[in-house]
């Protein structure tokens, strides 16, 4: 890093091998789109290349480095006009306040399931249909393995905010997760599903937690 | 405890952050509280499948070719 800001390519470009990766994939996430993020990964490392010298240190390289790609991501969604795309992170306004928005039906359907009673397999499942409207802490903490401060330092948001977020995004992965099996193994999981939408409701009253 | 307050707990948890006396109370509730169980049980089952989950592809060649424009990008902007 030290070599990198006195403008040292060699060492910069040991940075770029080191994460652009895990850029591509964060850029990714957020525009679903593998051309924009192949443009915001080359702009992401420009752009701290160019800011090399006022990088502090005071958070992790990577941690800044992301917070450059969503910013660049959500800029190029913004620009997207016809874009249908809606951030899962961001609140719908309603006249009772303020409310976090429902995902989209993002479940395999049953039929998809059939015969797949197994919680792990029906996970994996899921998981791979719901990438596409991940919310970006779950993708940051989740995916990514940022811890919760660094999540929240890369999105600009409170570490009580991201907490709130991640705390719904992963009820309602796991309950959505188990629904389906829940209809077709009865007993334990239908009980998860009943208690995980009883909690996600608590969750969504403004002002919990 | 109740459910919520375990509910209210369960970032920190993972996180490994709930302080040692309330980590207590927390195990004890997931102990005698079956729908707890579950909800953590699966939870940190979704949560380990996420991170060992390689959700898109990053070829050899779209690496060399992203490579190769980042570091046109940048030395030309020198």
């Amino acid at each position: 890093m030290a070599r990198a800001k006195k403008g040292d390519t060699a060492a910069f470009e040991q940075l770029v091998r080191q994460y652009e990766r895990q850029i591509f994939r964060v850029a990714q996430h957020i525009t679903q789109n593998r051309e924009d993020a192949e443009d915001i990964t080359q702009d992401a490392f420009l752009k701290a290349y160019e800011k090399l010298d006022q990088f502090q240190g005071n958070s992790k390289f990577s941690t800044w480095l992301v917070r450059i790609a969503v910013n660049e991501s959500l800029m190029r969604l913004r620009k997207r006009k016809t874009s249908k795309i809606v951030s899962m992170d961001q609140d719908v306004q309603t006249e009772d306040g303020s409310i976090p928005r429902d995902f989209a039906e993002w479940r395999p359907n049953p039929e998809q399931l059939y015969g797949q009673h197994e919680l792990g397999d029906i996970l994996r499942k899921t998981i791979s249909g719901a990438a596409s409207r991940l919310p970006h802490c779950l993708t940051l903490r989740d995916v990514e393995n940022f811890s919760t401060e660094e999540t929240a330092e890369a999105l600009g948001l409170s570490v009580p905010a991201v907490k709130s977020r991640l705390l719904r995004a992963r009820l309602q992965c796991a309950s959505g997760s188990v629904a389906t099996s829940g209809r077709k193994a009865g007993g334990r999981y239908r009980d998860l599903h009943r208690f995980s939408q009883a909690a996600y409701r608590l969750l969504r009253r403004p002002g919990g937690t | 405890m109740t459910c919520t307050d375990f509910l209210k707990q369960l970032t920190d948890y993972f996180d490994g952050q709930v302080e040692p006396e309330l980590l207590a109370e927390v195990q004890t509730h997931v102990r005698e509280c079956h729908h707890c169980e579950v909800v953590l049980d699966t939870t940190r089952q979704t949560i380990s499948i996420y991170r060992e989950h390689e959700i898109y592809e990053f070829p050899a060649e779209l690496r060399e070719r992203l490579h190769a424009a980042i570091m046109k990008k940048c030395t030309g902007a020198r």
